[in-house]
């Protein structure tokens, strides 16, 4: 059940867009093994019966009137950008070519 | 005014006009001047605004305006907690000069009780680790022994507490990472119950379990912070809309009389020092004398809580640290023009994160994906219910639950940095809080006979009872110093240039 294979971790990678050297992926994989190996023993205490806990204490919807207060200015909201222009986010291309 | 007196001295000093908040501001200055090259607590000084911050408490006191208990006293901010045009890293380079365009919950709380925020502290990046060895930017170093880890991921708080850089200090603690690092430095953290401050403005490590929470050398210290800093906020979701409980008050009590302290069976045994076990029980035998009952529990759960917490933690680091994508803030990579922002996106968070960061988004990103899910998150949250039932029901024989906060003293700086196991065992005491979102306190309980090293003492609490911390620490500490003769700090050997 714990084992995980070199590829899964370098597919693990490009699904969390993380590059990662040969090098890397070596170290991380054998890490991974070990690591799983602990954690796995979740799957011995709890049974079918047992309902999940996703938020320690309970919370519905929280709602709040719609109403306009201050907010950031497009200077504001734009000063820790890498780039940007004409008051946008200047982002690299996201489609391709084709 | 020396700079070894505790938060509440300070803030009498102030009121009786002894010292100036300016004047207190730059004493600390001086002291981190003098000591913080050799202990790194802080990443980031801001003079300019500690200083205006300080210069407009003076005059308002000078006219006679009703002030906050802390005004003018000064304090250190985890740089996990944004603040409007100050640096903000996070430990890491992902965020290297990224300057916050507003101000955390935490930050306009104590900007409006006049609190001095002199500079933002060292961290494990994005909280992660139980060190802050994993910071981008260099470790912090234990000012018990320089060579030891001050804890983590809030080593930096601790260590300024310890090093007398600063009297207050912000926390921030999703396993452990303000009661660890108390209880490795002989200082005091309390992580309040799960909503009981505001989220709003801490960069998110794992939702669900991080608390931001007070820090200070003394348990009426850190009541007085916590006061300053809880309560509800409608601009966070999962804050609690419930009165914050009088800890100042139950701080200053220090009476436990028939009160019943519960002790965790399986917080104790294998994995602890024998120091840190003996300095524990002599705490305990402390609060027999004052009158507390003393009541055996098991929580058999909890053996599985640390598996779960390193399923449950990476498994929302994984889907909250997606937000670092070069694209609208933060550190871009390798934009040069015929990249994609896919490629550019991917070699960012390879130069951007460090190495635990990436373990633990790739295991969580594997804990999510479809086949594994039920196995492992899943599995995770059933866990964390059976966790919280064990509390439930520890809580019906029991007022509090106490047990040592960590299993070791400080270690050597370097011992465990490449083993992730044996590293995240120093938090086997400290997760079972943040699996059920209730309230847990470290402070001192002595020096392990073994090392000379602080111990600390664990106090947890139901949800909503967080005075009930600060009734037993308040009670604890003052029985303990009685004992001493003198705060523990004043154990701790003396830095090079401190004043």
């Amino acid at each position: 059940m714990s084992g995980i294979s070199r590829e899964e971790v370098a597919n693990l990678a490009r699904l969390a867009r993380i590059e990662m050297s040969e090098n890397e992926l070596d170290h991380l994989s054998g890490e991974m093994q070990v690591i799983l190996g602990a954690v796995a023993r979740v799957q011995e205490v709890a049974g079918a019966d047992v309902s999940p806990t996703s938020h320690p204490i309970p919370v519905n919807n929280v709602v709040r009137e719609d109403v306009v207060a201050p907010s950031l200015t497009p200077s504001e909201a734009l000063s820790g950008a890498p780039a940007s222009a004409e008051q946008r986010f200047k982002v690299p291309q996201i489609l391709g070519e084709e | 005014m020396s700079i070894r007196r505790n938060a509440s001295e300070m803030s009498a000093a102030l009121a009786n006009k002894e010292i100036s908040a300016v004047e207190l501001a730059n004493q600390h200055y001086a002291q981190i001047e003098a000591v913080d090259k050799d202990v790194h607590a802080f990443l980031h000084l801001d003079k300019d605004g500690a200083l205006a911050q300080a210069q407009e408490v003076d005059k308002k006191r000078a006219a006679g305006e009703k002030l906050s208990p802390l005004a003018g006293v000064p304090l250190a901010l985890k740089d996990v907690l944004v603040q409007k045009g100050v640096p903000t890293t996070c430990g890491s380079k992902m965020l290297e000069g990224w300057r916050p365009p507003y101000d955390a919950t935490v930050v306009t709380k104590l900007k409006d009780a006049g609190v001095v925020i002199l500079g933002k502290t060292n961290m494990d990046e994005f909280a992660m680790g139980s060190s802050t060895e994993n910071s981008a930017y260099g470790p912090t170093h234990n000012p018990w022994d320089l060579s030891r880890i001050p804890g983590g991921s809030g080593g930096g708080s601790s260590a300024a507490l310890a090093a007398f850089e600063a009297p207050l200090a912000i926390g921030t603690d999703t396993g452990g990472s303000i009661r660890q690092p108390a209880s490795v430095t002989g200082t005091v953290g309390v992580k309040p119950t799960y909503g009981g401050v505001s989220r709003y403005g801490l960069v998110a490590f794992s939702s669900s379990l991080d608390q931001a929470g007070p820090c200070a050398r003394t348990v009426l210290d850190t009541a007085l912070l916590h006061q300053t800093i809880a309560g509800f906020d409608p601009k966070d979701s999962t804050s609690i809309n419930h009165a914050v409980p009088d800890v100042v008050a139950a701080a200053k009590k220090k009476d436990v009389k028939g009160l019943r302290i519960g002790i965790v069976k399986q917080l104790a045994g294998e994995g602890y020092q024998k120091g840190v076990e003996n300095k524990f029980n002599e705490a305990v035998a402390e609060l027999v004398k004052l009158g507390a009952e003393i009541v055996e529990v098991s929580c058999p759960n909890f053996e599985y809580a640390l598996a779960a917490y390193y399923l449950i933690a990476p498994s929302e680091c994984s889907s909250n640290l997606a937000r670092f994508d070069s694209m609208r803030f933060g550190l871009r990579v390798g934009d040069d023009g015929a990249k994609s922002a896919e490629e550019v996106m991917n070699l960012t968070r390879q130069v951007g994160f460090g190495r635990e960061v990436k373990r633990r988004i790739i295991l969580g990103t594997y804990a999510l994906s479809s086949g594994y899910y039920d196995a492992y998150y899943g599995s995770a949250q059933k866990v964390r219910t059976l966790i919280k039932q064990d509390f439930d029901a520890a809580f019906e024989k029991c007022d509090v639950l106490v047990s040592p906060t960590a299993p070791t003293t400080a270690f050597k700086i370097g011992e465990k940095s490449d083993d992730p196991l044996a590293m995240y065992l120093n938090d086997i005491a400290t997760i079972p809080v943040n699996m059920a979102g209730i309230g847990g306190m470290s402070l001192p309980c002595g020096l392990a006979e073994e090392d000379n090293l602080p111990v600390g003492f664990q106090i947890m609490a139901p949800a909503m009872k967080d005075d009930r911390m600060y009734l037993v620490g308040g009670a604890l500490e003052a029985a303990l110093l009685d004992k001493w003769g003198k705060p523990l700090l004043d154990f701790a050997p003396k830095l090079a240039g401190s004043k």
